[in-house]
């Protein structure tokens, strides 16, 4: 039974992680907490549902339209609301109360278009298949999802460590005023940035409807809060901090819905976050880096 | 007096809620005014809410009394988290805030007592609008004498600047700490109000989601002076009624006036400063 659960952990942890890389990667490179996140991952799961159901897509085909998509949302979200903040020097507050009211509009809009009821993909498109593997049932879906999961952040890894790109993100990360004295095109990898993480909430959003097979409107709240609990665990901005407390928090649910109630598992989580803001603000696996905000 | 009657019955609730969420609205300034970007009010609410709830319901405590404790309840428990949590600043000190009121939220969704997802159901109405006016109205009076006091000036220079408020000598903690479990007293206070003309509380009501509405409130009607939170509140809550027949659209347009105030009105809705340079600008035209 346990091997079982262990599975299910790992499946949902990769997606937390896939999740919270691109949260946490708008705070590190634009400093802002986008609450527009889960919106945008609800937004992403609506996309693929629209495109299979309505242009009989294959499934790949949905989720790069569903990335593609997401990714659009977060481009304008950019454009149109967090630029004028940047250029106006606004208070850290802003950004954050505007991505609050995006995420309204998001989740209004999805509710008006497609009801507020549970929509499902068809089922004859989940890759079906189950094996045996010394005695736990593995769905071919489920290996799927770790797949992609895993792929999407080593390429985000890889780029962010060897790329040109990648470097220019980690100086701005450091100090956009510096990066831009040094030649960087600031407001380009702005853009950038926000179209990347947008399409990385949006095809978590795919792989988390596909897992549960469930779709509705709110349903990016409380993938939110658990974005918010793996940055600060893993420490806000830090890459490999949320890839290791999104997996984390992936286990820790799933271990404690088994083992312990299936309510305070949730408190759990959320008590050892508050503890570790209080000893450790920096995260688990942050540097020492006080009061940036 | 018919048409008063009608209106009443009608929309008693709304205008108490109008006057409940002046009264958060208020909460939150307090803390914002010290500079702190606390989300806790809404758990601070929801442990007034609870507390003043089973106070009336199985100890059959008098209504003064049972404000008195959902007030005091949640400043203590402000007070006691407030030294270690007052340390964050910032993006880190609203996070922490937010788990707490998460902690919060799980806890009381899992106790036998507070009647877990359920809710608690069949608070007596004991609340009565002039509960509120005169609540509301005491609340004013003691944040404008706040504002010009010492108190309220030390505030305002911790906002300013911590550093710079430390260097002459204001004890920035313990004013923190003070702003804080203000806020606290304050949320409690609507909270235990809230209960007793909603009939039932659920712990759904306390939520993220709680905490930055009555964010929102302070923000869009500015944090300058007393009345912009209060409008705010209003605002938010008579705008979903409203835009009844918007049916599910209708909060799409709360998240556009959200971000159309932080875009164009960065200091909220009502901002003396601005209002008065607009009238005198159209004076000169005039002339």
């Amino acid at each position: 039974m346990l091997e079982q659960q262990l599975l299910n952990a790992l499946t949902l942890g990769s997606v937390y992680a896939l999740f919270a890389l691109g949260f946490t990667l708008v705070f590190g490179v634009l400093a802002v907490i986008n609450l527009a996140h889960g919106a945008v991952f609800m937004v992403g799961s609506y996309a693929a549902l629209a495109m299979v159901s309505h242009l009989n897509a294959p499934l790949w085909v949905a989720m790069l339209g569903a990335m593609l998509g997401s990714g659009i949302v977060g481009l304008l979200v950019d454009v149109l609301i967090l630029k004028p903040l940047r250029a106006r020097n606004a208070p850290h507050l802003a950004p954050m109360i505007a991505t609050i009211g995006v995420g309204i509009m998001l989740t209004s809009s999805a509710q008006g278009l497609f009801g507020a009821e549970v929509l499902r993909f068809p089922e004859d498109i989940l890759p079906a298949g189950e094996f045996l593997v010394g005695g736990v049932h593995v769905r071919a879906l489920e290996i799927a999802i770790v797949a992609i999961a895993f792929l999407l952040m080593a390429v985000l890894f890889i780029t962010l460590k060897r790329t040109q790109l990648g470097r220019a993100l980690r100086a701005i990360a450091e100090s956009p005023k510096a990066a831009y004295l040094l030649g960087i095109n600031v407001e380009g990898l702005f853009h950038v940035t926000s179209f990347v993480t947008a399409a990385l909430g949006g095809i978590a959003g795919v792989l988390i409807g596909l897992n549960f097979n469930a779709i509705t409107p709110q349903m990016g709240q409380p993938m939110l809060h658990k974005g918010i609990a793996v940055i600060i665990l893993g420490g806000m901005g830090d890459i490999r901090g949320a890839l290791i407390g999104g997996l984390f928090l992936g286990f820790a649910e799933v271990i404690s819905k088994a083992y312990l109630s299936s309510q305070m598992g949730d408190a759990v989580a959320f008590g050892l976050l508050f503890l570790i803001l209080l000893v450790r603000p920096s995260g688990l696996f942050g540097r020492k880096l006080e009061r940036k905000a | 007096m018919e048409w008063f009657n009608d209106f009443w019955s009608t929309y008693s609730t709304l205008v108490f809620t109008v006057g409940v969420h002046a009264l958060l609205a208020l909460s939150i300034w307090l803390t914002l005014s010290c500079g702190l970007l606390s989300l806790a009010n809404a758990a601070f609410m929801g442990i007034g809410a609870y507390v003043a709830a089973l106070l009336t319901v199985n100890l059959e405590w008098s209504f003064p009394a049972v404000l008195l404790a959902g007030a005091v309840t949640p400043a203590l428990v402000a007070l006691l988290i407030g030294a270690p949590v007052l340390r964050l600043s910032g993006v880190y000190l609203a996070m922490a805030t937010l788990a707490f009121g998460e902690v919060v939220r799980i806890t009381i969704l899992n106790l036998e007592i507070t009647g877990g997802p359920e809710g608690l159901n069949g608070i007596p109405l004991v609340t009565e609008g002039w509960h509120i006016v005169l609540i509301l109205a005491v609340t004013i009076y003691s944040l404008a004498r706040l504002r010009r006091s010492k108190v309220g000036r030390a505030f305002e220079a911790i906002k300013e600047d911590e550093i710079a408020a430390r260097l002459m000598g204001i004890n920035v903690d313990r004013y923190k700490l003070l702003a804080f479990t203000l806020g606290a007293f304050i949320a409690g206070l609507a909270g235990a109000l809230n209960a007793h003309f909603t009939f039932f509380i659920s712990p759904r009501e306390y939520g993220f989601e709680n905490a930055v509405d009555i964010l929102t409130m302070a923000v869009l009607g500015g944090t300058t002076t007393l009345i912009g939170p209060m409008l705010g509140g209003s605002i938010l809550t008579l705008l979903p009624e409203l835009l009844r027949s918007l049916h599910d659209f209708r909060s799409l347009v709360n998240g556009a006036v959200l971000i159309l105030v932080v875009l164009f009105l960065p200091k909220g809705i009502w901002e003396p400063r601005r209002i008065r340079a607009f009238f005198s600008r159209n004076k000169g035209d005039q002339a």
